[in-house]
């Protein structure tokens, strides 16, 4: 029952959808939309036992006194007290979302810089993981060395005083051998996602149930 | 004596001359006074022609209005085509098409403008677009098509009663092309089941970041280190993940043989929920339910970098010897890979996602590229089935292979004999359109 069930519902639900997909008629958009308005329910509902993992594993970690236990408590404490200050206290004492309010101040003032930190250290990183990549240790890491530098090249105006021909060699790059083999994993990556919601349909893939599956 | 009597009249008169000389014309207080008599003075003549009203010019409005279902829709929208006005030329700027529902009681029974088209442009739109004035299906509308001149004069057309009223199809009659593919390619992937069932031995290429599986994990069990294991960014919708949980099934099951702790910190809470009970029924099934650790799955953020933030202060602090990161990624996969780098990590990464796959390459041991992804649980598993739809796909590929190679054919020989050869052109042009429908689709 356990495996069935959910089995029968992923089965069902796939043909429809699949089905659906071909009748362009207001009943089949129907009941589109209203399998689609249920993803953010089940999603809602997950969330509560996502914070309740979070909330365990650090629980334990400050409980067994596990390395670095004291930052469990610099993610327990907002967690559960950013959501009071926005839904529970009056504005007087910064409660509330909107400006100014304590939600705002670490959502804009401490969140939004951090992950902008985050995101910028991507630049540095793009530029070792480079470095590494463009070692010409083999002929076809000299190939790719040279690649990148005429489409690197063709992409900034320093290019165009090499000559007309870097800018166009570097286009041509992209929109013929770049492009074909991006074409080709996509190809590629199209068949595999249909067999495997195939197999998901039709019961042989059985990941997805989790521990049911078995 | 005469002389002082002149002077006197003179005196007398000239108020009056005065007088008479400003006194205003009851035709126009300033127009400049013309002389009609000279002949120069054209200029003046043209202005005072010019300001006269120019009677408007006859414009004929636009013609009959026809209204037909517009196909493979929800009955949402209806093509509607008019005859433009035969004075056109006579300065037309657009027209305006109107759109009521007689009766209504919605606010619809007024004439509401539901789309402007350029004179000389197109003589045929689709209404129900617009967000502001749906169609509804099975409702009866009546539509105007107005001429507006440059001079802002509307010329409006006869009101004509809609000839159709919007109808739903059953079948989408530009997608029969995907439909056929589709059922080529199941049928494929089910020819390929029953005969990996028939005890066929299948024949599978080795893939070296799957045959990695093993040693990576055999690695970690001797330097005593955890597992990381990172199922992808995105939700259990996407496909990719869904991969990545079969093959997180596997791994898990491997890990519970060697006892070696396993880390998989979550983005999504409904992959979460998913993971974990995977990771416990791998347990489970390797014999070992005590060896699982409650706290090995969990949750961490759905935020995209405080996520990546949480996984590399885990890799700097636990040093994991193993990482994977199967499934979909965005920008993070660099901040992931590379941290693991520099950690000394044998990595084994694998998505769909095209734009990450430079940087898994760069990056990382093994890359399973793009298709490869959803093919590691057949080649883990070895089920029939799953390595029969690894050869379904296989064969599907193959036939795209041949069409691509007749189209690079008839291509070369459309260039060579400059098209001179005109069934390989019609041809050509056949496999293109096929083409171009399923890569739209």
């Amino acid at each position: 029952m356990k495996r069935t069930v959910p089995m029968m519902i992923a089965m069902i639900g796939g043909i429809i959808m699949m089905i659906q997909y071909f009748i362009p008629h207001q009943v089949s958009q129907d009941v589109f939309n209203y399998y689609t308005e249920w993803a953010p329910l089940v999603g809602s509902f997950a969330l509560v036992l996502g914070v309740g993992s979070l909330t365990r594993v650090h629980i334990h970690k400050i409980r067994a006194k596990a390395p670095n236990w004291p930052y469990s408590y610099a993610v327990l404490i907002p967690l559960y007290l950013i959501p009071v200050f926005a839904f529970f206290l009056p504005a007087s004492i910064g409660g509330g979302t909107g400006k100014p309010s304590v939600f705002d101040f670490m959502y804009s003032r401490v969140q939004i810089p951090i992950q902008a930190t985050m995101f910028s250290m991507l630049a540095f990183y793009i530029a070792s993981a480079a470095f590494r990549a463009f070692r010409a240790k083999s002929a076809l890491a000299t190939i790719l060395l040279v690649t990148a530098i005429i489409v690197m090249l063709a992409q900034v105006p320093i290019g165009d005083l090499f000559g007309r021909w870097l800018p166009d060699t570097g286009l041509w790059i992209l929109r013929f051998p770049n492009l074909a083999a991006k074409r080709a994993i996509e190809l590629g990556v199209g068949f595999g996602m249909l067999a495997t919601c195939l197999k998901i349909i039709f019961g042989v893939e059985r990941g997805w149930l989790g521990g049911a599956g078995e | 004596m005469l002389k002082h009597l002149e002077l006197l009249l003179l005196m007398v008169l000239l108020p009056f001359g005065i007088a008479q000389a400003q006194e205003v014309g009851p035709q126009d207080a300033t127009a400049p006074a013309v002389d009609s008599s000279n002949p120069s003075d054209s200029s003046a003549v043209s202005l005072d022609t010019a300001l006269e009203v120019v009677p408007p010019v006859e414009i004929a409005p636009p013609g009959a209005v026809t209204v037909s279902d517009f196909p493979n829709d929800a009955g949402d929208h209806l093509l509607v085509s008019f005859e433009p006005s035969p004075d056109e030329a006579l300065g037309i700027l657009v027209y305006r098409i109107y759109r009521r529902t007689p009766g209504a009681t919605d606010g619809t029974e007024e004439w509401a403008v539901v789309k402007t088209v350029a004179a000389g442009d197109h003589t045929e739109i689709v209404d129900g677009y617009d967000p502001d004035y749906l169609v509804t299906q099975g409702t009866q509308y009546e539509y105007r098509v107005a001429a507006v001149t440059a001079d802002c004069r509307e010329i409006p057309g006869e009101v004509t009663v809609a000839q159709v009223v919007g109808r739903g199809e059953w079948f989408h009659t530009e997608k029969l092309k995907v439909l056929i593919g589709c059922i080529i390619f199941i049928s494929l992937i089910f020819y390929y089941f029953k005969r990996a069932q028939m005890c066929h031995e299948l024949y599978l290429r080795p893939i070296p970041g799957i045959d990695a599986i093993d040693e990576a994990i055999g690695r970690a069990t001797e330097m005593g280190k955890p597992i990381l294991y990172v199922p992808g960014l995105s939700g259990i919708e996407d496909v990719a993940t869904i991969a990545s949980l079969t093959i997180l099934n596997r791994v898990a099951k491997k890990v519970a043989e060697y006892q070696t702790p396993l880390r998989v910190p979550n983005r999504d809470p409904i992959v979460y929920t998913v993971a974990e009970e995977s990771v416990k029924q791998a347990y489970m099934e390797a014999g070992r339910p005590d060896s699982y650790e409650a706290n090995s799955v969990f949750f961490v953020t759905d935020s995209q970098f405080a996520y990546v933030a949480a996984v590399n202060g885990l890799m700097t602090r636990e040093k994991p010897a193993t990482n994977f990161y199967l499934g979909m990624f965005w920008a993070e996969s660099l901040l992931l890979a590379e941290t693991g780098s520099l950690s000394g990590a044998i990595q084994i990464a694998g998505t769909d996602a095209i734009t990450q796959l430079p940087f898994f390459i760069t990056t990382c041991d093994y890359t399973l590229i793009g298709e490869e992804l959803y093919a590691a649980s057949a080649y883990l598993g070895r089920e029939p089935k799953q390595v029969g739809s690894v050869k379904g796909q296989d064969a599907c590929k193959g036939i795209v292979m041949t069409l691509v190679t007749v189209g690079i054919i008839l291509s070369l020989v459309d260039i060579f004999t400059g098209g001179a050869t005109d069934p390989s052109k019609s041809l050509l042009l056949k496999l293109q359109g096929l083409v171009d429908v399923t890569s739209l689709e």
